[in-house]
């Protein structure tokens, strides 16, 4: 069996013992009505996590999405609340800013030779420091497409509400793993992740291509943000604090190697999961309180990037091992 | 005065820092003033140094890490973990001696730990210290068990509220770490070894460097730093808050290096110039606040500030600026 598939196939069995181990403590859990309150929960994290996916798969980071999150709700409340722009117009207008900003940070990145971390630091304090400009308090999205919006569920056999938003980010999963196995986009960014210089002499256009990353992990935050709005119906510049954290560590659950060039998209969707279910774990459990989430998220990433050294380590000297019959 | 004391006098850090007080002065006449109340000195300026002491201390101990080519995203955790150790044990009535111990103690296990993850399993920086800045202010809540824990012992609450020689205490412990850490870097070969770590960690290696022990030692250190800076940061409010203590400082920790003109890429470093940053950062933020702009207009500001200097360092500007001035040379080969 290839090990290129054990940390996804290690992710997904930690997923499935968790979910037996909190249906076998809570048999409720083992519903359509918990399922569809799932999907929607995670919305906004896992269309954000999808964007990180690509960033990470390239060999590089962001850490500006939380803040985008927050600019694009704030811009979203003062466009429909206090400019009367159609929210189907505010949408279109903060996913296009959103894709410049990234394009702009990606820009950076390749033309100015920088540390993604740095760039998109930059842009994080700029996201939220603009937002905070734009309004200190927190102002409330009132229109009627929102309640339209909200009122669009699936009632699923056994009473759960399968949401709009929900829908929207299996929607995004699915177009993810498409373009990332699928499309020569995506084998550009595996390819730059693996090794940027080969990945040049081979022609990949590097410098399209990183633009492009950013741009697309903008316009998910954006997407994102536009999801968060829908769960507050409201713009505040201090939303979505620490989300970064969250969807890095979605992907890294997810065993997507953090130097690149090796992953999956399907094993981000169970990362995204696993944080869910520990987060509902505790809410369904009661006594606990919610700093256990920090703790067993910050163990499972421990745990993960062990796991991904030691894969690393191993298929080095299989390689070597080979190269020693060879010869 | 010779030419290379104007030289030095010229660094980008020295006119930055300088521009920024000017603006402060002209934007405020009384900035500079300092007056004496109650044996202690007062004043925006005094202000700023006592501002900046937390990000100037974790600030000399990020420096090493990133001269060794790493990063430390955990001190700000850190800072809550050992905020949250020194409330708890005080609030239970031991001795000042134990509570400094353990929390100073907390600090450098936090660091072993980094180093550790970075130097033995050999993971990247960034994505080793990410494990205790998410898992760290967990840790931290349970220490206080989520509650805010405020305290009184007199004591503790004099390093971070207290004065000598009129200084207040965060200034004196800043002083006194960036000059000790000073000394010790240039004083020894330790500087020169971090350096070489970090301009190419495999070639120090064979050069005989033990640069796992070194590695593992520079991480201890900065968390140590950041113990320090969270007794202080606990001691100032007289509590700890496990969720809002050192939030964001690791970013401005890096952005005080940064601007202290250390690179991100490792390799040459330098501690007062770190320290420098800080307190620049500290009076834009000081500035921005006295004029009236609400707090968050810092984190524009901020951006900016990292922009220019990513623009100002980078190869690419290095590479213009070698052109133009070869450029220049050719011209005036040809005129003679």
């Amino acid at each position: 069996m290839n090990p290129r598939l054990w940390p996804l196939l290690a992710t997904i069995t930690i997923f499935a013992i968790a979910y037996a181990i909190c249906v076998w403590h809570f048999p409720n859990l083992w519903s359509t009505r918990v399922l569809g309150n799932f999907l929607t929960d995670n919305a906004f994290l896992g269309i954000v996590a999808v964007g990180m996916t690509f960033v990470i798969l390239s060999g590089g980071i962001d850490l500006s999405v939380g803040s985008v999150i927050a600019l694009t709700t704030v811009l979203l409340a003062v466009l429909i609340s206090r400019m009367g722009v159609h929210p189907v117009a505010a949408f279109v207008i903060v996913l296009v800013v959103a894709t410049l900003f990234g394009s702009a940070m990606g820009a950076m990145i390749h033309f100015l030779e920088v540390p993604a971390f740095i760039v998109t630091l930059a842009g994080m304090f700029l996201a939220r420091g603009a937002a905070s400009v734009l309004t200190q308090d927190s102002i409330p999205i009132d229109h009627e497409f929102y309640s339209f919006i909200s009122s669009l569920t699936y009632k699923m056999p056994g009473g759960g509400r399968l949401s709009f938003i929900g829908v929207l980010m299996v929607l995004v999963f699915v177009v993810g793993i498409i373009v990332a196995h699928r499309t020569r986009f995506g084998s550009y960014v595996y390819a730059l992740g693996g090794n940027a210089v080969s990945a040049g002499l081979v022609g990949v256009p590097a410098a399209r291509t990183t633009i492009s990353i950013y741009a697309l992990s903008s316009f998910l935050a954006a997407l994102s943000g536009i999801v968060f709005s829908f769960y507050t119906k409201a713009g505040y510049p201090l939303a979505a604090v620490g989300v970064e954290l969250d969807a890095i560590a979605a992907v890294v659950i997810g065993g997507t190697l953090l130097t690149g060039g090796y992953g999956f998209m399907l094993g981000t969707f169970v990362g995204v999961m696993i944080q869910g279910l520990i987060q509902m774990y505790i809410i369904f459990d009661g006594t606990l309180s919610s700093w256990w989430t920090k703790i067993v998220i910050g163990a499972l990433l421990f745990l993960f990037i062990v796991l991904q050294r030691v894969l690393v380590f191993a298929s080095k000297r299989r390689w070597r091992g080979w190269k020693a019959q060879q010869a | 005065m010779n030419a290379s004391v104007l030289a030095s006098l010229a660094k980008p850090q020295y006119v930055a820092l300088g521009l920024v007080l000017l603006i402060n002065w002209l934007l405020f006449p009384n900035f500079f003033d300092i007056r004496i109340q109650d044996g202690r000195l007062f004043g925006s300026i005094i202000d700023v140094f006592n501002r900046g002491a937390p990000v100037a201390i974790l600030a000399v101990g990020m420096t090493a890490v990133i001269a060794t080519k790493g990063v430390d995203l955990s001190v700000g955790a850190v800072m809550a973990v050992a905020g949250a150790a020194a409330a708890t044990l005080v609030q239970a009535g031991h001795p000042l001696g134990v509570v400094l111990a353990a929390a100073l103690g907390i600090g450098l296990l936090c660091g072993l730990w980094n180093g550790f993850l970075v130097a033995v399993l050999d993971l990247q920086p960034i994505i080793a210290t990410l494990i205790l800045m998410v898992a760290g202010r967990g840790i931290a809540q349970l220490i206080t068990e989520g509650f805010i824990v405020t305290f009184t012992d007199p004591a503790l609450i004099f390093v971070g509220t207290g004065s000598v020689l009129g200084l207040p205490m965060p200034v004196i412990i800043a002083l006194v770490l960036t000059v000790a850490a000073t000394l010790v870097m240039r004083r020894t070969a330790l500087g020169l070894f971090i350096e070489a770590i970090g301009v190419n960690r495999s070639a120090s290696s064979y050069a005989g460097l033990r640069s796992k022990l070194l590695l593992i030692g520079v991480y201890a250190f900065c968390g140590l730093c950041a113990s320090i800076a969270g007794l202080i940061a606990a001691a100032d409010i007289r509590g700890a808050d496990a969720n809002n203590a050192g939030l964001w400082l690791e970013l401005d920790a890096i952005l005080a290096v940064v601007v202290g003109g250390t690179s991100l890429l490792g390799g040459r470093f330098s501690i007062p110039l770190s320290v420098l940053g800080a307190i620049i950062i500290q009076a834009m933020n000081t500035g921005i606040l006295v004029s009236g702009f609400p707090p968050e207009f810092n984190l524009i500001v901020k951006a900016g500030v990292i922009i220019l200097i990513l623009v100002v360092q980078s190869p690419l500007a290095t590479r213009l600026w070698g052109f133009f001035s070869s450029e220049s040379r050719n011209k005036a080969e040809k005129r003679s």
